[in-house]
């Protein structure tokens, strides 16, 4: 299988007053054309500034400071805007994480989608409304000639989110990056939205990088699962191994936290303590404050090296032993 | 729609005899006209023929009934000074006025959106931090100081434009317009400038505060993760989200631009309403005031009600019903 998108030491960091947070720092992975990776972290671990790096939308303080991002071969850090723009929305794609928010509330669905392929091919309006009235139907809208001249308050959460992903898949962009797509949603809308999705994807071959912090919503989900914490790729494997080996006392967590990993009438299972501040990151493991398997080892040096093996890797000295309940 | 627009008319009728209450009342309270009309020398003969002439003799309620009746009529009154129509007196002051504030309104968006758009793209550069505070000085530095300069370097050291008046004019409709004539033009740049300073101020605050609120919205996110170029996310999707406030605090400005640039009429010599209505108050000429009072009433109502029905243009989600007021 061919690698459509490969990210190799990635830092994205934001130049902040009260000094430089390394919201992303030397993160590795590549997804191969047609896979699913979920990237799956809390808030503030990285997740999301990861897909903007990808898309080359970080806003200022932040900005890539090294690594590369290669999409089909060519690298795209350091392109300039003119050959980024004709990237986004073209051959990378992105899905906001709330629908409320993500179409401009005062212009008509037509034209947020006609201006999306205008943006990148020469074509008639007729032909564009044309391309967008399927696109509409594709992801099961019902009448979408009529609702093509609706504005998205007209729309419900569920539906906002489809007419999103008409526009990320209107130009078949070989790479969506989904940024919790279905956390504002309710559980059975994000059911649908997801075996949506999923359909395209594969109808399409479109690769999805699925950005969440819900491991129940990626387990079906994704070929592959990349966990990130405080702005680092710290397990990843094949999306059954890590779920069923997890190595990382984190991953471990994460997993044992799970409602239904828990048992009736008991408190639930929590990682104790809190991420940390990416302005003052802890010596060695940044997750090793919070972690019941630390030796002394953990909290030395600068970074804690990474171990691959049997196409996984780990950022842990001390990994887990015992499967997962 | 129809509907809106007629109660809307109905309360605006209401405030309108609010209004005539109120300045009846107030201006009876001040003083006698009579005093203020009448030569010192005059005797009791003509003291009592001029009171009987202006009516000055009958009760208030009986003046006011008269005043309703003569309105419902289409009648305001005649002017006890003039002794002439007191709205035709008015409405032939009302054209240099209405020029004035409309060049004055043009000016203010004209310049403020553009500023405020950059200084709201670029604050954390000099460039929006100059536009920025030198909008403090517009907002800060009073009328017709800014007036008094004007005049000191353009018509005094300069001797570029005329110091005030409103020059020639050309006719159109039976309706004499400064804007038809060259050599008007040059007349009424400096008053109108004068009068636009703070509203530029104010509009460049506005476009501002809404331009960066609006670039932190994940519907600009998505514009950019889409693709587009900069100049259609800022001229579409940023500049169609910031002009509902702007529209809202032009339209309130324009109706007092109209009724009150008494001191930027005054600084200029513009025969405009806003001197005749200072005239009006200092001799007590209660038809004038009143009629002026009404006419401000009117306009201000029409003005909001255009408003309104801009909101429902440029927001989709504001939809005019009857139980909106």
């Amino acid at each position: 299988m061919s690698v459509l998108l490969d990210v190799q030491n990635l830092s994205t960091h934001f130049f902040t007053r009260a000094g430089r947070v390394p919201a992303v720092n030397d993160v590795s992975f590549s997804i191969g054309a047609g896979q699913v990776l979920g990237l799956v972290g809390e808030s503030g671990s990285g997740k999301t500034v990861t897909g903007l790096s990808i898309m080359g939308i970080v806003d200022p303080p932040g900005r890539i400071v090294s690594g590369s991002i290669k999409l089909d071969g060519q690298e795209l850090v350091g392109l300039d805007e003119a050959h980024w723009r004709k990237i986004r929305g073209n051959r990378i794609a992105m899905i906001f994480q709330d629908p409320m928010m993500t179409l401009n509330p005062v212009l008509r669905i037509e034209t947020q989608m006609i201006e999306t392929i205008k943006a990148h091919e020469a074509i008639s309006d007729d032909a564009a409304r044309q391309r967008c009235r399927e696109a509409l139907g594709n992801v099961g809208i019902p009448s979408p000639e009529e609702r093509l001249s609706a504005y998205p308050h007209q729309f419900s959460g569920g539906m906002r989110q489809r007419v999103v992903i008409a526009i990320a898949m209107l130009l078949r962009p070989s790479l969506i990056i989904a940024d919790e797509p279905t956390t504002a949603l309710d559980v059975t809308i994000q059911a649908q939205i997801i075996a949506q999705v999923q359909k395209l994807a594969a109808e399409t071959g479109t690769a999805i990088v699925w950005v969440t912090h819900d491991l129940a919503v990626v387990s079906g989900l994704s070929d592959r699962l990349a966990v990130m914490y405080a702005g680092r790729i710290i397990e990843e494997g094949a999306t059954e191994q890590v779920l069923n080996f997890p190595r990382h006392p984190y991953t471990r967590g994460l997993l044992d936290s799970l409602p239904i990993n828990n048992q009736r009438g008991q408190p639930l299972n929590q990682i104790p303590g809190a991420t940390p501040s990416l302005l003052a990151l802890p010596k060695g493991c940044a997750f090793a404050p919070r972690c019941a398997l630390r030796q002394e080892d953990c909290e030395q040096g600068s970074i804690v090296e990474t171990f691959h093996k049997e196409g996984r890797r780990w950022t842990c000295l001390h990994p887990v032993q015992d499967r997962a309940r | 729609m129809l509907a809106f627009i007629l109660r809307r008319l109905g309360q605006s009728a209401f405030l309108l005899i609010a209004m005539a209450v109120l300045v009846f009342v107030s201006i009876f309270a001040i003083g006698d006209p009579i005093e203020v009309l009448l030569p010192a020398d005059a005797d009791q003969n003509e003291r009592e023929a001029a009171i009987r002439h202006l009516g000055l003799d009958q009760p208030l309620w009986m003046q006011f009934a008269h005043f309703v009746w003569n309105l419902l009529h289409g009648d305001l009154g005649k002017s006890f000074v003039f002794g002439s129509d007191s709205l035709s007196l008015i409405l032939g002051r009302l054209p240099a006025t209405l020029e004035l504030a409309l060049v004055a309104l043009i000016l203010a968006a004209l310049i403020g959106i553009p500023l405020g758009l950059i200084a709201g793209l670029k604050s954390q550069t000099w460039i929006g931090r100059l536009i920025m505070t030198t909008s403090i000085v517009g907002f800060s530095l009073p009328n017709f100081w800014f007036g008094i300069v004007m005049i000191l370097v353009f018509a005094v050291q300069l001797q570029w434009l005329p110091s005030g008046g409103r020059g020639p004019t050309d006719t159109l409709f039976g309706i004499e317009f400064s804007l038809l004539n060259p050599q008007g033009w040059v007349n009424l740049i400096m008053p109108a400038a004068t009068l636009a300073i703070y509203k530029v101020s104010l509009v460049i605050r506005l476009a501002y505060a809404g331009t960066r609120e609006a670039l932190l919205q994940d519907y600009v996110r998505f514009a950019r993760a889409k693709g587009l170029s900069s100049s259609r996310i800022i001229g579409v999707h940023i500049l169609k989200n910031i002009l509902i406030p702007i529209v809202t605090v032009l339209g309130l400005e324009l109706g007092s631009m109209i009724a009150f640039a008494v001191v930027t009429e005054s600084v200029f010599a513009w025969p405009g309403m806003g001197k005749l209505l200072i005239d009006s108050i200092a001799r007590l000429d209660r038809p004038v005031i009143v009629a002026y009072l009404m006419l401000v009433v009117t306009l201000f109502a029409l003005i909001n009600l255009c408003v309104d029905i801009l909101y429902s243009v440029l927001d989709p989600r504001v939809r005019l019903s009857e139980g909106q007021s």
